[in-house]
């Protein structure tokens, strides 16, 4: 599902520059439940950025569902991002005038599905997260748990190839968290290749794969408890 | 246009900022509020000026007899230029002429009686084309005519202010009226949109002045009108009488002071072209003014893109192209112009057709002769519709553009 050959990605110019991903060769497949961890600075952030089609990289192929990502234009970019990829973010990102039902139905707008048709599916995917009663809630109306599983059905209203999510239990408490890990394990089960940034060694043990990033390289595909505590600090 | 999501985020983020989009609105309706006035104030004063052209046909050339200032084939500067019967019948003739008149002054004001009333008014000597010149218009009866010049009537056509304090209710055609001691019938009253002093005039024939008070076949001056003739037609006719008079009187056709004539065309082309320059002038200040409330909106929709930056990184990351992020923003940018700018346009309707424009000119104690029917022509709503429309896109577009080139990766961002 997604294919990552030798990417390579610098910030800056002349002496300043800084290389941040030196050859990247990651590979996940269709179905996989995937944690990428690191300390900051190891590059996971521009990983995800990169995988997101968020940013641009300098070298290298980037392959999501068999089509090469590589110099896209901002339109065909954002084509690629409503149609691949569902985002889950840490601060959830909702958007505050828009109650849940329309936040969930917001990729589908830019499918250009009609208002009424869009709601509906929208409240199909809400009653998957089990927030159904909560449709016509406003964001500042719900709590951190409820906002995290809206911003995971509105990810899954498009049907993408993957789900990416960015910290995504990072502004939640334990039990939230693991509610929001279960619901993600759900949608696995179902299927659906997901890719979650974390530092937290608890989550990305609920995921069946880790891939440990460290100064822009792979170190490991198996955690180790050791580095992540020094991630986790760090971060 | 008809999408619900959009319009739901543009009231609610006007929403947000109550007085931020009142104050931006009120920029601009104030900007085309003061356009549509500029516009009023430049129609007024334009009508204005040509009010007071309203007295005189505007194309004529007014002839006047001077002394010589040039020695010219043997005689001495200084010798008086008299016109006469036979110069108006010799110019009359000139190609170009549509109308002429001479006029035969009879100095200072006249006792003139009707019954037990008496005033004292002026008294004009002249041919019946003086009607069209002067654009005398005849309000009862007739105005002179030549059998009045052939037979030397002594006939008087009086203005409506005459008519008020000789005769007040009475009908004066018909009655005779003692002017000086001489008994004129009274064939036509008048009025003139000219000042209050043109209605204050009595007309007799020209022939009968000359008779009368000792003119024998004097002329004083002579006016001629040029139809629709050009500023350029209006010079060679000028020349054309120059050339004739000078044979005739024996002057220096380059003798500036031997004849004078006073060419309204010319003049009038001139007061055109400064009140248009005026009206023009007022234009470009009135957009100016839009302008300063434009880049009002603009700065506040800056503020709006740099607030939105990260709602906008959310969308992107969502799937929103860069053209649906313009859209957003001029569309809210044009709602917030084309709104705001209708009820300015509006408001400043109503100000002129009230006739609040015309009372608040008349309250600074402006001479209203001079600033007369102020209005906004449909061609000038138009005008300040479309630049309205092409300010309301500019002002949105930079910073929709702006908004447009936010990078999706702001959606990752924490704040």
């Amino acid at each position: 599902m997604i294919k990552l050959e030798g990417i390579q990605k610098s910030y800056g110019l002349g002496k300043q520059k800084l290389h941040v991903l030196k050859g990247l060769d990651i590979t996940i497949d269709k179905g996989e439940f995937v944690s990428i961890m690191g300390s900051s600075g190891s590059g996971k952030s521009t990983l995800l950025n990169i995988l997101g089609i968020l940013d641009k990289y300098d070298d290298g192929n980037y392959f999501l569902a068999d089509t090469l990502i590589k110099n896209l234009s901002e339109k065909k970019a954002a084509y690629y991002r409503n149609r691949f990829l569902g985002f889950v973010f840490q601060s959830f990102n909702l958007l505050a005038f828009k109650n849940a039902t329309e936040n969930v139905a917001l990729p589908l707008y830019y499918q250009k599905v009609s208002r009424r048709k869009r709601n509906d599916i929208a409240l199909e995917y809400l009653d998957m997260v089990g927030l159904k009663d909560w449709a016509t809630h406003m964001p500042s109306e719900l709590s951190g748990g409820q906002k995290q599983r809206v911003a995971i059905a509105r990810a899954l209203i498009s049907d993408p190839k993957v789900i990416l999510a960015d910290e995504p239990t990072g502004a939640l408490d334990t039990k939230t968290s693991y509610d929001v890990m279960e619901i993600f394990k759900r949608v696995n089960d179902a299927g659906k290749t997901i890719v979650v940034v974390t530092h937290e060694h608890d989550i990305a043990a609920m995921t069946k794969r880790n891939i440990v990033l460290k100064d822009g390289f792979v170190v490991d595909e198996i955690m180790k408890s050791s580095e992540l505590e020094v991630g986790s600090i760090e971060s | 246009m008809f999408d619900i999501d959009k319009w739901q985020e543009i009231f609610f983020t006007m929403k947000q900022n109550k007085l931020r989009s009142f104050i931006t609105a009120f920029n601009v309706a104030w900007g085309i509020f003061i356009l549509i006035i500029l516009m009023g104030f430049g129609s007024g004063f334009q009508h204005g000026v040509e009010f007071q052209f309203n007295d005189d046909a505007t194309n004529s050339l007014w002839i006047r007899a001077g002394e010589t200032s040039k020695p010219y084939k043997g005689i001495k500067p200084g010798k008086r230029i008299q016109f006469t019967n036979q110069d108006y019948e010799a110019i009359k003739k000139l190609d170009g002429i549509e109308y002429i008149t001479g006029r035969y002054y009879v100095p200072g004001e006249f006792t003139v009686r009707y019954k037990d009333n008496l005033s004292f008014f002026n008294v004009r000597s002249c041919h019946p084309d003086h009607k069209y010149i002067e654009k005398t218009l005849i309000t009862s009866g007739r105005y002179l005519n030549d059998t009045d010049i052939k037979e030397r009537r002594k006939v008087t056509v009086i203005g409506e202010k005459v008519v008020e304090v000789l005769f007040g209710r009475v009908n004066p055609i018909g009655t005779y009226i003692d002017v000086n001691g001489i008994q004129y019938k009274v064939v036509g009253t008048f009025k003139d949109e000219g000042n209050e002093f043109e209605q204050k005039v009595i007309y007799i024939p020209i022939s009968t002045a000359q008779i009368a008070y000792g003119g024998g076949n004097k002329i004083h001056n002579l006016i001629v009108t040029a139809a629709n003739a050009t500023e350029v037609e209006s010079k060679m006719l000028e020349a054309d009488i120059i050339s004739y008079l000078s044979g005739k009187h024996n002057f220096d056709p380059t003798d500036k002071k031997a004849v004078r004539i006073f060419n309204g065309v010319v003049n009038f082309m001139r007061f055109m072209n400064l009140f248009a320059g005026i009206r023009f002038f007022l234009f470009i200040v009135g957009v100016f003014t839009l302008i300063a409330g434009v880049v009002g909106v603009s700065n506040i929709m800056l503020i709006v893109v740099k607030e939105r930056t990260k709602e906008v990184g959310v969308r992107k990351a969502l799937g929103a192209t860069p053209n649906s992020i313009i859209g957003l923003f001029l569309q809210e940018s044009m709602f917030i112009t084309l709104t705001a700018g209708y009820v300015g346009l509006v408001a400043g309707f109503i100000f002129i057709d009230s006739g609040s424009l015309s009372a608040m000119m008349e309250s600074f104690s402006f001479p209203m002769d001079f600033f007369k029917r102020p209005e906004v022509s449909l061609k000038g709503a138009v005008i300040a519709t479309l630049v309205l429309a092409v300010f309301g896109s500019l002002a949105g577009y930079f910073p929709a553009r702006k908004a447009a080139k936010v990078e999706p990766i702001e959606a990752l961002k924490d704040e």
